[in-house]
């Protein structure tokens, strides 16, 4: 009998650290992000911008910085996801930096230059995964916050309702001289750590005590309840709040990780009908939600008399001008969405300046985010960290799903913002910790286990043989 | 717990795929769509983000490119002598769209016209900043000066047209308006724009071609051309039969010469010469409807014409009685025509009875000059033989020479011509409209034939007789086109 050292699970067999890889492709992800940056002040004033040096040791840093954490605190961390994530991080701040020189942005009344203060919170963000990885050793320590997770993704839930409306939804709190946040985005990360504890500690009772009926299980009533709970909680921000993506997000991961928790197809057919019943039923005496309804079945009908019609139409026009290899940074007119088109529309400057191919090989870029996610899920070896996991990465993937479907006019728009190429300081923030913490669980899922110290018994336990 | 993480990692995977095939369906399939949307301000951009090519005349152009003081419009377009040349050029203007020559070849003009897809290409490579190609007219500068400053202050219309090819040599209407004042997207654009709409004068109205007067005496060179067609009189100098006074059919009432004329039983020389109402009423009631309409469709009445701009449809009605047709046939009742109708009749009658089509582009060329396409002379009808053709030209040399029209007499030159007067309004109240067509022949054919049209209510009744106010102008603009054959 040998001393079993191997699990059977993926990439836990001897895993080269591949930290090295990750440096190279930091490398290219500062590159490509600094050639961008240079295109724009090429195309817009004919020489280099004269931030690039500032901007491009900026990145640098940021990427630098990042590496060391993990090289340091999480050695067998993904190699993919940092560099994934400064590219993403990078071309946004290139882009944000773009529409910040537009005459026509910057004849707007709400026009503030974002393109420096990204560049602060994106190094707030890079920040905060170096704590993540800092003080977070191992994952599962945050299973014993199960229950504060839930109070706190409560609180910032449930806290914009007591600020102002913008722009027709409640997703902002004001915070005097700090500026307004946008809670959700943390939450998204709280909530995944809240349904992980909560779920690995009810899954059997989830998935045992069911009825069958026609080929399903069906769950017994009272075990309803939970998901009974976030399903009218994500109405009530729907409702309150208007904020029909964030409650997209909130009810879609809990179905997902139900899902993975219990293995039970039957909750994500109870998902899509509550779902779908929530949705219609809202909708229905919802106006700001009709008319999000209304300008995605037809954005041109709407054209010239409801703005949230011709914001999509302006979206779709821009992202058919940019057609297959686009206009060239900087030489779109993208800028013509107006308003929050470095926010929520920043889509539309990549599909109208990157063309086509441009934006596929941005989507491909969330894809692989999405993919190392889920192969960190799989690779993880407790099922807090599979689900925390999934959790977070399926979280990315719906919001990567609910905005850019929704500005390129495949469901109706939502206000959120894309992950990392957006303006805005919570999203920007709340995603490098994400990434923080799939780096932390993707580190404990390849990390080799220890070499059992040899065993003193080991030596002197003789085979006596008859 | 794998098996379902597999699962949802297709899931995701299906999200992504969604999210790649909408951007194919937007940016591909839809694309085409998406950039030229009616909505879509790029159009615009792109529109007026090169140099505009221009409407040239007599090897000049009458129209320009200046950078754009405002908004996300680099240049806007420039006019030489705006008002002068406005019935020709129309407008392009960046807030109200465009009309006329640059709307109709905005694709030359813009440089997006498939011809000039090897310029563009070539200017891809060669850096050149792309430009349109330009639309060269038949105008001739000096017979449009001539036309414009001779209608002056007063309300009216010239069109002059080269008989032979059907040319248009002249196109002025005043009072005008100058395009380069709406050209731009300022407020003070969109204010010149408002003035020249409400202004009663209707300075934006291009009267030569789409205003229809009633043409009064003038079109009694339809009823003569009709009268020697159709058979009924075949010498010019033979008794009609045409007695006065002469009582319309089925009426009470008797039509009336404009003064105490030889008109009783005129020749149709006489008859011209003195502008006979008894006499061409007649010839038209005896001619009737049909006939009168056949002639008159020959020489282009009740069809657009297009120069390639539209030129409203002349009007000489159908399924008149007797008494109805007697009065349209001296331009009275509903008959009505544009400028350019009576000019292509004139034309018709000194071409020897051929009527060209008449046209205003000679050519597109693209910005190096090189001609991508050219105007033949196109024959449109032929309303009436060279011999009646040849018959009416006698009879209006002899107004020219002895008639209403002697103040368009020019030394040297054989001029024939026809004064009218057309009275409108509830029972004629509103000033007449004075009217003058003539036409100037040399031994190489004739060169110009002209329609003019004023419709001064400042001027005289006496004075407005088409002799004493509109055939001075049609003497300069004929001699200004002869001056230029020397």
């Amino acid at each position: 009998m040998s001393v079993v050292t191997n699990t059977t699970t993926i990439g836990a067999i001897e895993a080269p650290s591949r930290r090295n890889t990750e440096l190279l492709l930091l490398i290219f992800a500062v590159v490509i992000a600094v050639f961008a940056y240079g295109n724009v002040g090429l195309a817009l004033n004919g020489e280099l911008p004269s931030g690039m040096l500032g901007y491009g040791l900026g990145l640098t840093l940021l990427a630098g910085v990042g590496h060391l954490a993990v090289r340091k605190f999480a050695a067998y961390a993904d190699p993919l996801l940092l560099p994934l994530a400064t590219l993403l991080n990078g071309i946004g701040l290139a882009l944000i930096w773009r529409l910040d020189q537009s005459k026509r942005f910057q004849a707007l009344e709400t026009f503030a230059p974002a393109a420096t203060k990204q560049l602060i919170f994106s190094a707030v963000g890079v920040a905060l995964l170096v704590g993540v990885l800092m003080l977070l050793k191992d994952h599962r320590i945050l299973q014993r916050y199960t229950y504060i997770s839930m109070v706190v993704a409560l609180i910032l839930l449930v806290l914009p309702m007591f600020f102002p409306a913008v722009n027709g939804a409640r997703i902002w709190i004001n915070i005097p001289g700090v500026g307004t946040l946008q809670p959700g985005e943390f939450a998204k990360i709280i909530i995944a750590v809240f349904f992980s504890g909560y779920l690995m500690v009810k899954r059997d009772a989830l998935a045992l005590a069911s009825r069958r009926f026609m080929g399903m299980y069906l769950p017994r009533g009272r075990d309803l309840g939970p998901i009974l709970v976030i399903w009218a909680l994500s109405i009530l921000i729907l409702v309150f709040e208007t904020d029909l993506g964030t409650s997209l997000l909130f009810f879609g991961l809990f179905v997902v990780m139900l899902y993975v928790a219990t293995e039970r197809t039957s909750w994500i057919v109870f998902g899509l009908l509550m779902s779908a019943a929530g949705a219609v039923g809202v909708a229905t005496f919802e106006p700001h939600v009709q008319q999000r309804v209304d300008a995605w079945l037809d954005p041109f009908a709407g054209y010239g008399k409801l703005a949230a019609s011709e914001q999509i139409a302006k979206s779709l026009m821009a992202f058919g001008s940019g057609g297959m290899f686009g206009t060239g940074l900087g030489q779109g007119d993208s800028d013509l969405i107006g308003f929050a088109a470095n926010s929520d529309f920043i889509l539309a400057t990549v599909g109208e300046e990157l063309g086509l191919t441009g934006l596929m090989a941005m989507l491909l870029l969330y894809g692989l985010v999405i993919e190392r996610g889920v192969r960190t899920a799989l690779a993880a070896r407790d099922p807090f960290g599979k689900l925390l996991a999934i959790g977070l990465s399926g979280a990315f993937a719906i919001q990567v799903f609910v905005v850019a479907g929704g500005v390129m006019g495949l469901i109706p728009l939502t206000g959120m913002t894309m992950p990392f190429i957006a303006a805005g300081g919570s999203s920007v923030i709340a995603n490098w910790a994400l990434i923080g913490i799939l780096l932390r669980i993707s580190d404990t899922a390849r990390r080799p286990a220890p070499v059992p110290a040899p065993s003193p018994d080991a030596e002197m336990t003789q085979v006596v043989r008859p | 717990m794998n098996k379902p993480l597999r699962r949802v990692a297709i899931f995701c995977g299906l999200l992504v795929l969604a999210l790649l095939v909408r951007v194919n369906w937007i940016q591909y399939v839809k694309a085409d769509d998406l950039a030229k949307n009616e909505n879509n301000r790029r159009v615009m951009i792109e529109r007026y983000a090169h140099k505009r090519g221009d409407i040239v005349v007599d090897g000049k152009a009458v129209t320009g490119s200046k950078e754009s003081k405002s908004g996300d419009f680099k240049f806007q377009r420039t006019y030489k002598d705006g008002p002068m040349w406005a019935p020709v050029t129309g407008f392009t203007s960046q807030r109200m769209g465009s009309n006329q020559i640059e709307s109709l070849e905005d694709d030359i003009l813009t440089g997006t016209d498939d011809r000039l897809f090897f310029d563009r290409t070539l200017s891809m490579f060669t850096g050149d900043k792309k430009q349109g190609g330009n639309v060269v007219t038949t105008l001739n500068g000096a017979a449009q000066r001539a036309a414009f400053k001779g209608l002056g202050g007063r309300k009216g219309a010239v069109a002059a047209i080269a008989p032979q090819t059907g040319a248009i040599l002249a196109l002025a209407s005043t009072p005008s308006y100058d395009p380069s004042k709406v050209a731009g997207n300022t407020e003070e654009d969109v204010k010149n724009w408002q003035k020249y709409e409400k202004d009663p004068d209707k300075p934006m109205t291009n009267r030569a071609l789409r205003e229809t007067y009633p043409p009064g005496s003038t079109f009694k060179v339809i009823t003569a051309a009709a009268a020697l067609e159709h058979g009924l009189y075949e010498d010019i100098d033979d008794k009609t039969d045409s007695p006065l006074p002469w009582r319309l059919p089925l009426s009470t009432k008797n039509l009336v010469n404009d003064g105490d004329h030889p008109c009783k039983n005129a020749s149709l020389r006489v008859a011209l010469q003195w502008s006979c109402n008894t006499v061409f009423g007649k010839i038209g009631a005896d001619l009737d409807n049909d006939k009168m309409l056949e002639t008159a469709e020959k020489f282009g009445f009740n069809e657009q014409q297009f120069v390639p701009v539209r030129s409203n449809a002349s009007v000489f009605a159908k399924d008149m009685d007797k008494a109805q047709t007697a009065l349209s046939s001296i331009g009275q009742f509903n008959t009505a025509a544009t400028p350019l109708q009576m000019a292509m009749v004139t034309a018709a009658i000194a071409n020897d009875g051929k009527l060209m089509k008449p046209y205003m582009i000679d050519r597109l060329t693209d910005p190096n000059l090189d001609v991508l396409e050219k105007t033949s002379p196109e024959e449109m009808s032929t309303p009436l033989s060279p011999e009646n053709a040849q018959k009416l030209q006698e009879m209006m040399e002899t107004v020219v020479n002895e008639g209403t029209g002697t103040r368009s007499k020019i030394p040297g030159v054989t001029v024939g011509g026809k004064t009218g007067t057309a009275q409108h309004g509830v029972d004629n109240s509103e000033k007449p409209y004075a009217w003058f067509i003539s036409y100037a022949k040399t031994d190489k054919g004739s060169p110009v034939a002209v329609a003019v049209v004023v419709e001064d209510d400042a001027a005289n009744r006496e004075d407005i007789s088409g002799g004493g106010l509109a055939a001075p102008i049609a003497k300069d603009v004929m001699r200004a086109v002869l001056d230029r054959q020397k």
